[in-house]
């Protein structure tokens, strides 16, 4: 393949990952109704401590790796990597660390003794834990577990490609389920039961974030007008599914997405209020000249794993269209302008038949499917059709719209509102039940349930009535191993074999604490760090400390 | 758009046929008895009032 062509086609690969916050209650029901939401922050407390501290895979019992919020002036160096001198004697560098000087996760309240948990049983260290509001952890497989307002957060690790973000995306699933075991074995300390979902269905929602990092060069004008259908539309494909229509879910029914109803605005900064279908928050945690972090706040916590497939594999194409255009000058994605698209997302999410039809600037009139189709024929005449994933995604999506035009039901093994609204659809014939019945209600909120034996997707998938892509051992893998194909590597790979060395750590900062002094390793280009870059530069994270260091200074000087 | 229109033809999954299957990558559905199971199931671990359990999901806020 020529160079030239190489460059028009497009591929699944970029740096991407996935934040999940978890609704968080009592499991108690009587002490849920008690509490209502005024327990969440102590519950969400609980959760990351619980896990972070307590859980033996993490390492010693007690201690946990800092997170570090990285520079306020980020590196710009063009070779995207140093290994600075800490300015600490290595014995305090755990309270040199700022973890809470990001204000708008104010919940790690500023640490001034040591920072490693008092002995005594898990009910100890949890009481130590919640007094000390321990809110933040890096845990050995690269992800951030934290709190962030009131729910616990598994910001999972940086991948590169779509499949890597499901196995990930479901570590965290583990780890949350293992957080609530270890609550539930302790004395005196309320048990917890973690929903992966997005809306209470009384007007609060919490987000699943998806970041792509995407080429600087690429105005942020033309990413708006390329997302904006886009992303209103995607949602026949990976919408979640919800009970109840608008936010407080007031009027009976059925709809696609948990979140369409929450977003307010086409683009904006904001992301607990007004919230806009495209957010520009921009905190590339890697070099800011040469790349963009794209964060997207308008979908849906997935449990079905191809619909997370398809979410991350389908954007990331879209955005390599882009990236593209720029290059070339020329045009890939359709011109599909929305006359309203705050409008067209709800108006789509609302009608589960799929026929509502929504105008376009240029005044035509035209259904979910139809613009999801267009997406889909322009991105695959420039995809590399050689590449295994891009080919998988671009399948998958055509078979999925096929499906969907001919009968949205037939859909229900692969797209996760069909599956949910089957489910619904057969419960509510069983019963004799109307849209407005509690009980239907109750059955989207149980759905996400992520407590063994309660779940009611995983009911459906021990059922077989839902697809899987990925197998149980590589997920669990997963939990306690870094992915090999970003700086999670080496960040996860330092955690695993040097904890007690490791007093904190960021997306784009490691610091190591060696024999010889503190050290501040920065890692501007989320690439840098990942097995590959490790096996070039002769750098093995398992090596003493000692050795790591030298590979590092060496990997510093060669650049 | 009426929700009524869900119960349009097609159905749910347990009446699918063969054909239908191939179309979908070959992969499987639970059978209408298995789908009779599950609702069972599904019974068995939803909470008796449902009235409260919805009443009593309340979360603060997120992003």
């Amino acid at each position: 393949m020529s160079p030239a062509h190489r460059d028009a086609a497009l591929t699944t690969e970029r740096v991407m990952g996935i934040e999940t916050e978890f609704g968080v209650l009592h499991a108690d029901l009587e002490e849920r109704s008690r509490a209502g939401a005024g327990s969440s922050i102590l519950l969400s407390h609980l959760v990351v401590g619980s896990y972070a501290l307590l859980e033996p895979a993490e390492g010693e019992r007690g201690r946990r790796v800092r997170w570090d919020y990285g520079d306020e002036t980020p590196l710009r160096d063009a070779r995207g990597f140093e290994l600075q001198r800490a300015a600490a004697h290595p014995t305090q560098l755990t309270d040199e660390v700022r973890d809470a000087h990001v204000p708008s996760v104010e919940l790690d309240a500023p640490v001034t003794g040591p920072e490693i948990a008092p002995e005594g049983d898990d009910a100890d260290v949890l009481a130590w834990a919640s007094q000390r509001s321990i809110g933040n952890a890096v845990l050995r497989n690269g992800a951030r577990w934290y709190v962030d307002h009131a729910h616990p957060e598994y910001s999972a690790p940086e991948v590169t490609r779509a499949r890597e973000a499901v196995v990930v995306d479901r570590a965290g699933e583990e780890i949350a389920r293992r957080s609530m075991e270890i609550l539930a074995a302790a004395d005196g300390i309320p048990e917890v039961a973690l929903y992966k979902n997005n809306t209470d269905g009384k007007g609060a929602s919490y987000g699943t974030h998806e970041n792509y990092l995407v080429d600087r060069d690429v105005p942020f004008e033309r990413i708006v007008e390329a997302l904006l259908p886009f992303f209103a539309t995607r949602q026949v494909m990976v919408g979640a599914g919800r009970v109840g229509i608008g936010t407080r879910g007031e009027e009976p029914g059925f709809q696609l997405s948990s979140r369409a109803d929450f977003m307010e605005a086409e683009v904006g900064l904001e992301t607990t209020l007004n919230r806009p279908i495209v957010n520009t928050r921009d905190e590339p945690h890697a070099d800011t000249g040469r790349f963009r972090r794209l964060h997207v706040i308008v979908g849906d916590a997935n449990l079905l794993e191809e619909s997370t497939f398809l979410k991350l594999g389908t954007t990331s194409l879209v955005l390599a269209a882009l990236e593209t255009e720029q290059r070339t000058g020329e045009r890939i994605l359709p011109d599909l302008a929305l006359a309203d698209p705050v409008a067209a997302l709800r108006a789509i999410s609302h009608d589960p038949t799929l026929r509502t039809t929504v105008e376009l600037a240029d005044g035509r009139e035209l259904t979910a499917l139809q613009i999801q189709r267009a997406h889909l024929e322009a991105i695959a005449a420039a995809a590399d059709g050689e590449d295994a994933e891009t080919s998988q995604v671009l399948t998958a999506w055509g078979e999925i719209l096929d499906l969907l035009e001919r009968d949205p039901m037939l859909a229900a093994s692969r797209v996760e509102w069909v599956a949910k609204l089957s489910l619904l659809e057969r419960y509510r014939t069983r019963h004799g039940l109307d849209w407005s019945d509690p009980r239907l209600y109750m059955v989207d909120l149980q759905f996400s349930d992520l407590r063994p034996g309660r779940g009611l997707f995983d009911k459906l998938r021990a059922a077989g009535a839902v697809g899987t892509l990925v197998g149980p051992e590589e997920v669990a893998s997963a939990v306690t191993t870094a992915p090999t194909s970003t700086r999670a590597h080496l960040r996860g790979g330092l955690i695993a074999a040097h904890e007690q060395h490791v007093p904190s750590a960021g997306w784009d900062v490691i610091t190591l604490a060696g024999p010889a002094g503190g050290h501040r390793l920065r890692l501007a280009d989320p690439r840098l760090g990942s097995a590959a870059w490790c096996a070039r530069h002769g750098i093995d994270p398992t090596d003493d400390l000692d050795t790591v260091l030298d590979a590092l200074r060496r990997a510093v000087t060669a650049s | 758009m009426s929700q009524q229109s869900l119960n349009a033809p097609g159905g749910g999954p347990d009446e699918i046929s063969p054909e239908d299957e191939t179309v979908t990558g070959g992969q499987t559905f639970a059978s209408v008895q298995g789908t009779d199971d599950l609702l069972d199931e599904i019974d068995s671990v939803l909470e008796s009032n449902a009235e409260t359990f919805v009443r009593s999901f309340v979360q603060k806020g997120g992003q």
